[in-house]
């Protein structure tokens, strides 16, 4: 443990991590709450346009990257409100055209020597010590904003109708929430990757829900199962040689499997 | 106090060009207690929305307390509303207590916690109605009629002068739903408040009202009780059950025209 410690890359994961996994822990619970696994999905996957941006503009990807998922939730959250396309339509045709044109991009860019693997499936060696500032930085404010509003996310996710008539800014809230996603989305894709980032934004709410009744408890159990299994991946992937990002989502999705199984089988075992 | 709490002049409501509600203009007094019938899709929910100021008339002007409405959710203190279906999702993870606290949400403020006073307010309206007993249970454990109450608490929390209530009985059984009228009734007696609900119930609403609006589309208001089969009729735009008078309840059918 301490000779994993003494890397200097393994260190800079761990500190990108445990942030990154705080702000999915909590940002978690309102994902399951408001039953936006999906617009997860969507928003992540969307980031490859932007980050594929950076590269033509040999720029930070991760500012385009920003930018464009940013703008992304946003439309999604737009065409909702006002045409009559469904949310998960208005998901699916953003998140294939985000795609499609982050494939345009690269082309156009003709740099093929960068690391399409690693912002897709997350790669930890990229984590420098700028890196880790800009996680902190984005993931302290998102961090900041979510508790500040926690009242008003609980009130909107449970009943947004009478939040709104209880004179609670709405409206501004779903919009900022979609925002807050795609910064975390953004800021995780060095850890995990653009196709796994997902998993964090829903498998430890899920998996909250399934052990506790109260939100407070879910909140605190959603966090603490993603530092866990951040950690925990990060550990296992050095000891096992694995890839990092697959391994910690595999170990959420394991863990997550746990708490519909073991019920299952305690109910049916002590009936049987 | 403004003597006239709703305040409607021509009101016009279309979705996407389709007309929802027509030239409405309705005064609801200070203290009355007002019930809304009509049938599926005759804007009733509507109405009540243009109320709270969650939708924009098309055409037309509406005062509640002789301010906007949009004016007024910004205060989250004269309004309180139970919504037709307060509890989406029913393994939502809140206490009775918890959902009750939302209701002081507008008095507390962006950036602010619930302080004593506020959890001082939620139980005591959760005594008002009667179930201070279940504060701490989930909100998805308890009853339907047990539900209602809760969010009629939570509605109370605001301290409101008007009530909104859409469809309060929808999916309770018969003595659960006597209980909801007879609780609403009490609360506007005690508290002094202004009650507007909506309700499928001919015979509930007629109990306790002062006034009926019927309306489909366009509206029309009856003293109550009693109120009679022709103009319920007129509202709903075909023969409507009629069981609330006579020894048996009975159901009238006619024939309609259109």
């Amino acid at each position: 443990m301490t000779e994993l410690l003494s890397l200097g890359f393994l260190q800079r994961a761990l500190l990108a991590g445990i942030m990154v996994s705080l702000l999915c822990g909590v940002l978690s619970v309102f994902v399951i709450l408001r039953r936006m696994a999906f617009v997860g999905v969507g928003i992540s996957h969307s980031a490859f346009g932007g980050v594929a941006l950076g590269f033509l503009l040999a720029v930070d990807p991760l500012w385009t990257g920003v930018g464009f998922a940013v703008l992304v939730a946003l439309a999604i959250e737009w065409v909702q409100t006002y045409s009559r396309v469904e949310e998960d339509t208005a998901i699916g045709i953003f998140f294939a055209a985000s795609m499609a044109l982050g494939l345009v991009f690269l082309h156009l860019s003709r740099t093929y020597n960068v690391d399409v693997f690693g912002f897709l499936f997350g790669n930890i060696l990229a984590i420098g010590p700028k890196q880790v500032v800009e996680i902190f930085g984005v993931g302290a404010a998102v961090l900041a904003i979510t508790l500040a509003f926690y009242k008003e996310l609980v009130f909107l996710s449970f009943d947004e109708e009478m939040a709104w008539v209880s004179g609670v800014p709405v409206r501004a809230l779903r919009y900022l929430f979609l925002v807050m996603l795609a910064l975390v989305v953004i800021i995780s894709i060095y850890l995990v990757g653009i196709i796994l980032v997902s998993a964090l934004l829903v498998i430890p709410g899920a998996t909250a829900q399934n052990l506790t009744g109260h939100i407070r408890s879910m909140v605190i159990a959603s966090t603490a199962m993603a530092v866990g299994c951040v950690a925990g991946g990060l550990w296992l992937s050095w000891l096992l040689d694995f890839p990092s990002g697959a391994t910690i989502v595999l170990l959420l999705a394991f863990l997550y499997l746990l708490t519909i199984t073991v019920p299952w089988l305690r109910s049916h075992l002590v009936k049987a | 106090m403004a003597k006239t709490a709703v305040d409607i002049r021509d009101l016009w409501v279309s979705y996407n060009g389709v007309p929802v509600l027509e030239e409405v203009n309705l005064e609801i007094e200070t203290g009355k207690y007002v019930g809304v019938l009509g049938p599926n899709g005759a804007g009733k929910s509507t109405l009540l929305k243009v109320i709270l100021g969650l939708i924009a008339p098309t055409r037309g002007q509406v005062q509640v307390f002789g301010e906007a409405p949009q004016k007024l959710r910004r205060r989250g203190e004269v309004v309180g509303y139970l919504p037709q279906r307060p509890l989406g999702n029913p393994h939502f993870p809140v206490s009775v207590l918890d959902v009750v606290l939302m209701g002081r949400y507008g008095r507390v403020g962006l950036l602010r916690r619930p302080g004593p006073q506020d959890l001082e307010s939620a139980m005591k309206n959760l005594e008002r109605v009667g179930i201070p007993h279940l504060a701490t249970r989930a909100i998805g454990e308890i009853s339907g009629g047990e539900q209602q109450r809760v969010f009629i608490a939570r509605a109370l929390c605001v301290e409101p002068r008007l009530l909104v209530l859409d469809e309060p009985t929808v999916s309770l059984d018969a003595c659960a739903q006597d209980d909801v009228f007879e609780l609403v009734h009490r609360l506007k007696e005690e508290l002094n408040l202004t009650v507007l609900m909506v309700s499928h119930d001919i015979g509930g609403v007629a109990r306790h009202v002062d006034d009926i609006v019927c309306i489909n589309r366009r509206i029309h208001v009856h003293q109550a009780p009693p109120i009679g089969r022709l103009a319920l009729e007129s509202a709903f735009g075909c023969s409507v059950e009629y069981l609330f008078h006579g020894e048996i309840p009975h159901r009238v059918v006619k024939v309609h025209d259109d």
